[in-house]
């Protein structure tokens, strides 16, 4: 297989993917793989805790690259995201070059001895290719956005003293997204959109028998099912799937083998963060009217 | 390939935007897929040219409309084939054996929906679909005239009932509400099926063009707030949040970009005399905040309650573009509800607690423009100074009760500016009870406020200092 077409066909892509312990559905693989086709990033959004920053992991596990994570935040720049120049590394080469011609010292300080390579940078100049994990971009301000859209769109990086530092490899990109503000639509243009919902009921149950260990099926495929009618009520934060593995490892851990209602009542708050969803679940559950 | 730009066109027709690049991504992706795999084409197009979650059903149902027909082709032989393995699947189970008849469909689907078997439930849905939506060719009808014929024929109810007994492994309660969940999805999954099989065939039919055109919906921020569905209005909820955000950080930048005002002279003069009096630095005047004061007389009686809730949603998430928010619900009487909203509060509990614990109702509960006003001229005339901008919303259906129109005229008298928001269409104001019109002769502005849209685009209006309108003098 050539190192540039990683896959064969979204099928492997799932295969791949599944040796790693990411369950992907039908639609993941085939974006992940046609992104790995048209070396365009995938911009994966969706609810909190249905394993989009997991995709990224595995990802890289699946193609044997190591992965670059940049994590966004209200107030990354790009001395952050980019690059930055070792100040202090210059000051002291100044101070032990003294006398000599501006000219010449100034060629000297701005090279690559002196430059801080920051996520972005980094994915770009390594020398094998990897996997570039955007992570929560919507966190950036819309101004910091712009700072992305070189790096995505032609994989390089202009530094004014440097000139532009085009990427040896392709890197693979990921950008994970939580819907709390609308992207801008140049950012959007230039990756392959993929929204990741709240898995389907047979998807979860094999999630969590991938993910917990001595996990029956049958107690995997009520907890599935379980889940799937909470996220149909009107709760203000619905159960991601981290959090419904977290409520099958509590049932194991206490023994229980076929929740009732009792049981599931003691331990919703695992499921749900909010007193007011963990009460309307409870009394939902409890009336059995429609 | 032009195909796919009859496809793009269809997208925009919706309102879907779709750049040139994007739809040349699409036609780049294309080529990298297996053309006859209907869930790749799919994913494919679905990437490249839909970048945000709620234009997924729009995108949805343009599919459909659009690349329904990649299935056997009507009349060939695999069609036939296909047909012959239905009937068998359906018959044979049932005891009957070649021609099925509805008892016998209706058995098979029970069967299918109890095993959970795909198969067998697809067989069903088309020959639901066959023998009994009745399709017939050239009729414009949409596709939920013959899902209703399809569906009224299967007895779903009783089909749902049985279900749950089946379902349920024990007794209990609890069992019984968990089996009622699933029979309630699989049903739910079948309807989908029947839907998606005579959109099939109205396509084979008319050609995707008409269909789609039949078949289109609008998107969430068009979505019509007061007779929205609860389904719609759980999509408009899911919006406000992002929407929001989107346009407070729009209207930051642009306020911070006009934070330089006019020139200073008396202190570029002075600075300048250090230079020998020519004036290097210039000085500026800081411009006065911008940020108005925002009072809402929100209509919330029934009729217009979910619009008064969604603008007081959008106002409330971007305060922190006004100086100070304060919030008014009437019904026939006005209560102050500020304290309501208070941070991290729950919208819809908020709302709730405004029906039970402020005082908006006086007599008996239908909607006194008039009433509201005086008591809000009595008891809360402090809230309003030159500085603030009241924002009525309603409709101005007074029940024939008096409008009172010189107690709202007092407020915008003293008032920066009065805004009425009204969700009904321009062309039922001033019919039956509404007296829009005299209202409007002393309001600044009227708007038609029927959708998101709409609504986002007048908040950042009333927040950006550009627009302020000037007072008028008396």
């Amino acid at each position: 297989m050539p190192p540039h077409l990683p896959f064969s066909d979204p099928a492997a892509v799932a295969s791949a993917l599944a040796g790693e312990g990411y369950l992907a559905d039908d639609r993941i693989a085939q974006v992940v793989f046609l992104s790995a086709r048209l070396d365009k990033p995938v911009l994966a959004e969706g609810p909190a805790g249905v394993g989009k920053t997991e995709l990224a992991k595995a990802v890289a596990a699946a193609l044997g690259r190591p992965l670059v994570r940049l994590q966004c935040y209200e107030g990354l720049d790009e001395s952050k995201a980019l690059y930055e120049w070792n100040y202090r590394k210059q000051l002291l080469r100044l101070q032990a070059d003294q006398g000599r011609e501006w000219a010449e010292v100034e060629a000297d300080i701005f090279t690559e001895d002196f430059l801080l390579t920051r996520p972005l940078l980094e994915a770009i100049r390594s020398p094998e290719p990897v996997v570039l994990l955007i992570d929560e971009v919507d966190r950036l301000e819309v101004e910091t956005e712009a700072l992305l859209l070189e790096v995505l769109s032609d994989f390089q990086v202009s530094i004014p003293e440097l000139g532009t530092i085009r990427a040896a490899t392709t890197p693979f990109v990921v950008l994970t997204s939580n819907n709390t503000r609308e992207l801008s639509e140049a950012l959007k243009r230039r990756c392959l959109f993929l929204h990741i919902g709240y898995p389907s009921i047979e998807r979860e149950r094999d999630i969590l028998l991938a993910r917990v260990p001595g996990l029956q099926p049958a107690l995997a495929d009520r907890v599935a099912r379980l889940v799937a009618t909470i996220r149909g009520k009107a709760v203000r934060k619905p159960p991601s799937v981290s959090e419904s593995i977290d409520w099958v490892r509590t049932l194991v851990a206490l023994g229980i083998g076929d929740p009732d209602r009792a049981s599931v009542e003691q331990t919703l708050h695992v499921l749900l963060k909010h007193q007011s969803d963990i009460d309307r679940v409870a009394r939902e559950l409890a009336s059995s009217g429609g | 390939m032009e195909f796919l730009t009859r496809f793009v066109d269809e997208l925009r027709q919706v309102g879907i935007p779709v750049s040139m690049v994007e739809a040349i991504d699409a036609a780049q992706a294309l080529e990298h897929v297996d053309v006859a795999s209907r869930s790749m084409v799919k994913t494919a197009l679905g990437a490249t040219l839909v970048k945000s979650a709620r234009n997924l059903p729009a995108f949805e149902t343009a599919f459909e409309a659009y690349f329904s027909l990649l299935g056997p082709t009507p009349g060939s032989a695999e069609a036939a084939e296909r047909l012959r393995s239905d009937l068998a699947a359906i018959g044979e189970g049932a005891g009957v054996g070649g021609a099925a008849d509805l008892d016998a469909l209706v058995e098979a689907l029970f069967r299918a929906l109890r095993d959970g078997d795909q198969g067998l439930a697809g067989a069903v849905s088309r020959q639901a679909v066959s023998r009994l939506a009745g399709i017939e060719p050239g009729r414009p009808v949409g596709g939920a005239y013959y899902l209703y014929r399809v569906l009224r024929s299967i007895d779903l109810a009783a089909l749902e009932e049985r279900l749950v007994g089946e379902l349920a492994p024990g007794p209990g309660e609890f069992e019984h509400r968990l089996a009622q969940d699933e029979a309630q999805r699989r049903i739910e999954e079948f309807r989908e099926a029947v839907r998606a099989e005579i959109h099939r065939r109205l396509v084979a039919d008319r050609g995707p063009e008409a269909v789609a055109r039949t078949m289109r919906r609008p998107l969430v921020e068009d979505l019509d707030l007061v007779s929205a569905t609860r389904d719609d209005l759980a999509a408009i909820e899911a919006l406000v949040h992002p929407l929001t955000r989107k346009l407070a950080t729009r209207l930051a930048r642009r306020r911070r970009l006009g934070r330089i005002g006019r020139l200073d002279v008396r202190r570029t003069v002075r600075r300048s005399l250090s230079t020998g009096g020519v004036p290097v630095d210039p000085r500026f005047r800081r411009p006065r905040s911008g940020r108005p004061d925002i009072v809402i007389l929100a209509d919330i009686s029934g009729s217009v309650a979910t619009f008064a809730r969604f603008t007081m949603q959008v106002v409330f998430a971007m305060s922190a573009q006004f100086r100070r928010v304060r919030s008014f619900a009437f019904i026939d009487t006005i209560d102050e509800v500020t304290d309501f909203f208070g941070a991290g509060a729950d919208f819809a509990e908020a709302m709730r607690r405004i029906g039970s614990e402020a005082g908006v109702v006086w007599l008996d509960g239908h909607s006194d423009y008039g009433n509201a006003f005086l008591t809000f001229r009595e008891r809360f005339a402090e809230s309003i100074s030159p500085k603030t901008t009241v924002i009525v919303t309603g409709d101005a259906r007074t029940n024939y009760h008096s409008p009172n129109v010189a107690a709202l005229g007092d407020i915008a008298a003293g008032a920066r500016a009065l805004y009425w928001l009204n969700p009904e269409a321009r062309r039922y104001w001033d019919t039956g009870d509404s007296v829009m019109g005299a209202y409007a002769a002393v309001c600044d502005e009227v708007h038609e406020v029927r959708n998101l849209r709409q609504l986002a685009g007048f908040v950042e209006q009333v927040a950006l200092p550009v627009s302020r309108p000037v007072r008028r003098l008396g």
